[in-house]
């Protein structure tokens, strides 16, 4: 095994960095946290216009597919505003894979320059895990489709440009085999976005579409096809797209902040054994959930679909998270419940985010439930029992 | 890069998944208790060469590198083989460093181990392979020192490890000085190296024996692999097993490395770890976690017969924590680890035990 980058993509690390250096201000950062939108068109524009997006979009073009893997590893450990990005990439990935010419110019090409965004439309407000269930039907007429439904958790629609939308085209066969996947222009008329708060500040969406109408050429995949466009879309979001190293960025923060924080018992926080004992189990989590991303990565690069290491990659990490969350939240005690800007607030306030972030990482994306399913039926070979 | 075994680790692999498959196993782990030496399996693998084969070509061994001898012990581990070999492995490359080690050692037929704790009043207590070994490799004070003679009391224990306490009165010194705690703490690096791979191949079993079980035990009308209480605790380990995995085989590269004389990187706050000693610590860590957190569930999806003698996933439950132990309490370790990578050691007294947490989780 060799661990070691490639020049090149030693290279294109260097470079994203430089850009992170330059480009990541408190003032994105700040306005990330304030309106609970985790995307900025401008800094996404500058990262294309920087040349760093073209091996942003899995399975795309003929740049060094780890650059993929370095591009969001390295957002997400800085703390920079990615998920709009990589929703938007991930949707990429999809027209590449199963889109036809039209997709392609008219989206995917757009979505290169950094200054559009695409949002994923697959749960509703009853299907949430049981995805292939869903209700919201596309009914034919002539050559375009009817779409009337709601969307749940449709995060980033509001500063979206298209949807990827899984519908009900054939309610007479087996639920999986009677769904059908569009890609829709948010400024069609009859779509609504409604904002979701979430206890992270973080914005989500319920989306509402009555009586949208597109054409047939914005269905992506086949007619009734629509399961098979899903399983690209997992496999590419799980494990590859960030989301899988959050406690690095937390870890640092803690570090920082207990280097210079008293201790109830006297000296520092930073030489209390406890917490160091933490903070090393978290460094080894931390290295362990990069080793399950870049094999998934490396997978992806290779010409697979890491679909299983992708969750193995997610269960694994985000349980580490939110145990060094909860870890590290009890031990800064009343000063770890103090928000961003707050006196005295543990780690400038980032612990206190992170408690609130924590939750959600095992439900999105593919609860942890769900991905223990694939693990055990797919790698492990038990008998289905659902 | 490149996260796939070279063909020529593959070709090594495939040997001795062979050989250990048919020489060891849980039947001759079980006949090799408690004291937990096969002779017999010994002597058939010194006919392999594999006890020399992590000292250099020039000295008279098979050149392999740490990552090809992680491929070794990792099959070694999966077999239960109830071999002194990490040790023996570890040991000769660190006497063959200085000039002293003879033909016999090289090849096996005497066995040398290591003592991997500090002496305490002129004794090496607990020796992992001091039962079986003529000869102890030990650090007294600054000194590398060999033990040489009968083999010490075997020391009863958990995992039927060949543990014994070693006198270092009369042992010969063979280096002093910063270089020769150097070369011992690399050795001592290794051993973690080695042994976490190991208890990699130990983990690998006990989810493929929990695995097997499940699908065979019917329970209500069904195999009990059905139910998703089941499932669920078995589908966490192959990403701890495949972590654990990589991780080791990291160690591995970077001590291949720091042998050619680059230098790595220990930095937390970017995850960049490239750093040999650091990775080996992570490694034992994340190694004996997953394999006591694999045996354990495995065992318990047994039920009742997983308890009992007659079943073989109760021998890698006692090896896993005997291995993951061995050393030093894994909390500890990962305390030490933390002088690796934060600035400053602790200064108070650790907490009390019962409110040291593990990272485990069930």
């Amino acid at each position: 095994m060799d661990f070691s980058l490639s020049p090149g993509a030693v290279e294109f690390r260097a470079e994203v960095k430089a850009f992170i250096a330059d480009h990541l201000t408190t003032e994105v950062v700040d306005q990330m946290h304030a309106t609970g939108t985790f995307n900025d068109k401008a800094f996404n524009a500058a990262l294309a216009d920087a040349g760093l997006l073209a091996g942003a979009v899995p399975g795309y073009g003929d740049r060094d597919p780890i650059e993929l893997y370095i591009l969001f590893n390295e957002l997400e450990k800085a703390g920079a505003p990615y998920d709009g990005l990589a929703v938007t990439m991930l949707v990429a990935g999809v027209i590449n894979a199963v889109g036809t010419d039209f997709h392609r110019s008219r989206v995917l090409e757009k979505l290169l320059t950094g200054r559009f965004n695409c949002c994923l439309g697959y749960s509703e407000p009853d299907h949430g895990s049981d995805v292939a269930s869903i209700t919201t039907k596309a009914v034919r007429d002539g050559d375009e489709w009817v779409i009337t439904g709601q969307k749940m958790w449709t995060t980033m629609a509001h500063v979206s440009d298209w949807v990827i939308l899984l519908t009900r085209t054939n309610p007479d066969v087996p639920r999986h085999k009677g769904l059908t996947m569009f890609l829709v222009p948010m400024d069609t008329p009859g779509i609504e976005v409604q904002p979701v708060p979430t206890m992270a500040t973080e914005r989500t969406n319920a989306t509402f579409y009555d009586d949208v109408r597109v054409g047939d050429e914005w269905r992506l995949g086949e007619v009734d096809g629509g399961w098979a466009v899903m399983g690209v879309a997992l496999a590419f979001e799980r494990g590859v797209m960030g989301g899988t190293n959050p406690a690095v960025p937390l870890l640092r923060h803690v570090r920082d902040w207990a280097t210079g924080a008293t201790s109830p018992d006297g000296g520092t926080m930073l030489s209390d054994p406890l917490l160091r004992e933490r903070l090393a189990r978290t460094a080894i989590a931390n290295q362990v959930s990069q080793l399950l991303t870049l094999r998934a990565a490396w997978i992806a690069a290779t010409g697979g679909l890491p679909g299983l290491e992708g969750s193995m990659a997610k269960l694994y990490a985000t349980g580490r998270y939110q145990q060094a969350v909860a870890w590290f939240q009890e031990m800064a005690g009343a000063e770890g419940l103090l928000a961003f800007g707050v006196e005295d607030a543990a780690a400038g306030g980032w612990i206190d985010y992170d408690a609130r972030h924590a939750p959600v990482t095992t439900i999105y994306g593919g609860t942890t439930e769900i991905n223990r399913n694939n693990v055990a039926e797919r790698h492990l070979g038990l008998p289905r029992d659902r | 890069m490149d996260l796939d075994l070279t063909e020529d680790q593959e070709a090594i692999r495939d040997v001795f998944a062979d050989f250990f498959s048919s020489e060891t196993g849980p039947e001759q782990a079980r006949d090799a208790e408690p004291l937990g030496f096969d002779s017999r399996a010994w002597d058939r693998l010194i006919e392999t060469g594999a006890p020399g084969m992590g000292v250099g070509e020039s000295r008279g061994g098979g050149g392999a590198t740490l990552a090809d001898l992680t491929v070794v012990v990792e099959e070694a581990g999966a077999h239960i083989a109830a071999l002194p070999l990490v040790d023996h492995m570890v040991a000769t490359r660190l006497l063959a460093t200085v000039g002293a080690c003879d033909d016999d050692v090289l090849a096996g037929t005497t066995i040398v181990g290591l003592a991997i704790r500090p002496a305490q009043d002129g004794t090496a207590r607990t020796v992992p392979t001091g039962a079986v070994a003529r000869q102890v490799v030990a650090l007294d004070g600054d000194a590398l020192v060999l033990i040489e003679g009968d083999p010490g009391a075997h020391l009863e224990n958990h995992g039927c490890l060949p543990l014994a306490h070693r006198r270092l009165a009369g042992a010969t010194v063979l280096a002093d000085g910063p270089d020769a705690a150097g070369a011992y703490r690399r050795a001592l690096d290794e051993w973690r190296t080695l042994t976490a791979s190991t208890l990699v191949g130990i983990t690998r079993t006990a989810l493929d024996l929990g695995v097997g079980y499940v699908k065979e035990r019917h329970q209500f009308g069904r195999p009990i692999g059905s139910f998703q209480a089941i499932q669920h605790l078995l589908a966490d380990l192959p990403g701890l097993l495949d972590g654990a995995r990589l991780l080791t085989a990291k160690a591995a590269w970077t001590g291949d490395r720091a042998v050619a004389g680059q230098t790595g990187v220990a930095d937390i706050g970017d995850n960049e770890i490239t750093d040999f000693a650091t990775l080996a610590c992570m490694a034992l860590v994340s190694s004996g976690e997953a394999a006591t957190t694999a045996t354990d569930r495995s065992l318990h999806v047994h039920g009742g017969y997983g308890f009992s003698e007659e079943y073989d996933i109760q021998l890698y439950f006692r090896r896993a924590r005997a291995l993951s132990v061995v050393l030093d309490d894994p909390a500890r370790e990962c305390r030490r680890l933390a002088d690796l990578l934060l600035a400053g050691p602790s200064t108070s007294s650790p907490p009390d035990a019962d409110h040291v947490t593990s990272g485990a989780t069930r």
